[in-house]
């Protein structure tokens, strides 16, 4: 990995991220929702028109506004000459939760007006729901002739294409990859309204204290947008030019549940981490942070929990530090986990671990004895995380990454 | 309606369809496409903005009508006026 870019409800570019992560700042905003009123969501505000004309925006997608900006930046991040690459060795892999429901929705509202005369439905309908649009806007935009396509992967979508970019490099397939994952999700009422039918959408008086992992008065997921792709290359490629690396991939494992399609499976979750942890060579008293998955569901945070207890049992494993990252940004769905490892990248460099914030009273159901609670805490050397993205269907999926060392 | 009216309604939602593009100077009797970044999803913006702006009709086979602001206002004007009569 030898660049990010990414935009969250925490800012636009990885080091604005980072600092409000340190600081313990949430930022969720009270918006309102078609048909639903007032509903609290993680909101980005990145500046599309840098990397899009006017017809552009107009024409596109929001998540592949969210795409063609991530890409670009991490691009620009990873220092490469873009005029320089070969477009047809670079592949575009793009995970996602969901994609289509926005601009389904939004035509069905638009022919409401018009008696639900169909000759009023848009003629950009079909390019705009295709399941590829994020990943295809990219190429479009860049001029990028190698392969794209993106993963539906629930929310474990973010490490999952990651994965995938992985696996395309290794096979020779391409040369260099953007792959991570991106979310549109907060211009759906479906998604919000679905997780309210659940019993699952977060309410507090106060949208910063909505999303809460892991504390007793948790009630639910905050729904947000946002994107994180990364520059991937082989490490032989990125050391021979030179190239600053921020992570090297040494683990990875997906599985399933076959148990649910909603409540996520304890067993399912350690053997998942557990798979990854020996394809990395590491056992788990190598890992250093844990990033959790932790949607503030009464359930799913105990299930995870009871999990990590299993793999990362306190006696047998002293370093590893356990936090989460949607008590400040709430749930971006596709990106989430692309984003929230890239939340915990800069600890390789800086030592700090975040912590998991909005835990006032922390519930004894999801005290694994190695949270971060609340402050963030300084490592002499961290050297590996582990990133978990869990998502409905019972998909699981562990990413592994290590501090590049010479 | 005039057909000189009937080219600035044409002009407003190409402006709303191209924002990047000046259409100062634009030549009257000269295609469009030949002027502007259009594409064929473009055009079928403009016929849906008639559609859905002033109620007016036009049938795919009459879409070599809209090729230039000219052909426009000799196509349309009797359209616009027939609607508003």
């Amino acid at each position: 990995m030898t660049g990010v870019g990414l935009t969250s409800p925490l800012g636009d570019d990885l080091p604005t991220f980072r600092k409000a992560l340190i600081e313990g700042r949430a930022h969720i905003e009270n918006i309102e929702m078609r048909y639903m009123g007032t509903v609290h969501a993680g909101v980005c505000h990145f500046d599309a028109k840098r990397y899009q004309s006017r017809r552009e925006l107009r024409n596109s997608t929001r998540v592949g506004s969210v795409s063609i900006y991530c890409a670009r930046e991490a691009v620009k991040a990873a220092g490469l000459d873009w005029e320089a690459v070969e477009k047809s060795r670079v592949g575009v892999y793009l995970g996602i939760t969901e994609h289509g429901n926005v601009e389904t929705e939004n035509e069905v509202f638009n022919i409401s007006q018009f008696n639900y005369d169909t000759r009023y439905w848009t003629h950009h309908h079909n390019p705009r729901t295709v399941a590829n649009n994020p990943a295809g806007e990219v190429t479009l935009n860049m001029g990028i002739t190698g392969p794209h396509y993106t993963i539906g992967a629930a929310c474990a979508a973010g490490n999952a294409g990651i994965i995938q970019a992985y696996f395309m490099l290794r096979l020779g397939e391409v040369d260099l990859a953007l792959a991570g994952g991106v979310s549109e999700s907060i211009r759906t009422f479906g998604i919000f309204a679905g997780f309210k039918s659940q019993g699952a959408l977060a309410v507090h008086e106060d949208p910063n204290k909505a999303s809460r992992p892991f504390d007793k008065a948790r009630n639910g997921i905050v729904v947000s947008e946002g994107g994180a792709i990364y520059t991937m290359e082989r490490l032989s490629d990125a050391r021979a030019r030179g190239a600053h690396i921020l992570a090297e991939i040494i683990g990875y494992h997906m599985n399933s549940d076959a148990v649910d399609a909603v409540l996520p499976n304890a067993t399912r979750q350690a053997e998942c981490m557990r798979a990854a942890i020996a394809k990395a060579g590491l056992t788990p008293a190598d890992i250093d942070i844990v990033n959790t998955h932790a949607t503030s569901t009464p359930q799913g945070d105990i299930q995870e929990c009871e999990a990590i207890r299993a793999v990362f049992p306190v006696e047998t494993c002293p370093r590893t530090r356990v936090n989460n990252t949607k008590g400040y940004i709430g749930h971006a769905m596709g990106a989430a986990g692309a984003l929230e490892l890239a939340g915990n990248l800069p600890a390789f460099e800086d030592g700090w671990v975040h912590p998991c914030i909005n835990v006032d009273d922390l519930d004894p159901a999801c005290d694994t004895g190695n949270l971060v609670l609340n402050q963030a805490e300084q490592h002499p050397e961290i050297r590996t995380i582990l990133n978990n993205s869990f998502g409905m269907l019972g998909i699981n999926s562990s990413l592994i990454v290590k501090k590049f060392a010479d | 309606m005039t057909k000189e009216e009937c080219k600035q309604v044409v002009l407003d939602i190409i402006s709303d369809i191209a924002p990047d593009e000046s259409l100062d100077g634009l030549k009257h009797d000269v295609r469009l496409r030949d002027q502007l970044d259009l594409d064929s999803m473009d055009f079928l913006d403009i016929v849906m903005e008639l559609r859905k702006q002033h109620g007016i009709e036009v049938p795919e086979e009459d879409y070599p009508q809209l090729a230039s602001l000219d052909s426009c206002a000799e196509y349309l004007t009797p359209k616009f006026n027939a609607v508003s009569a």
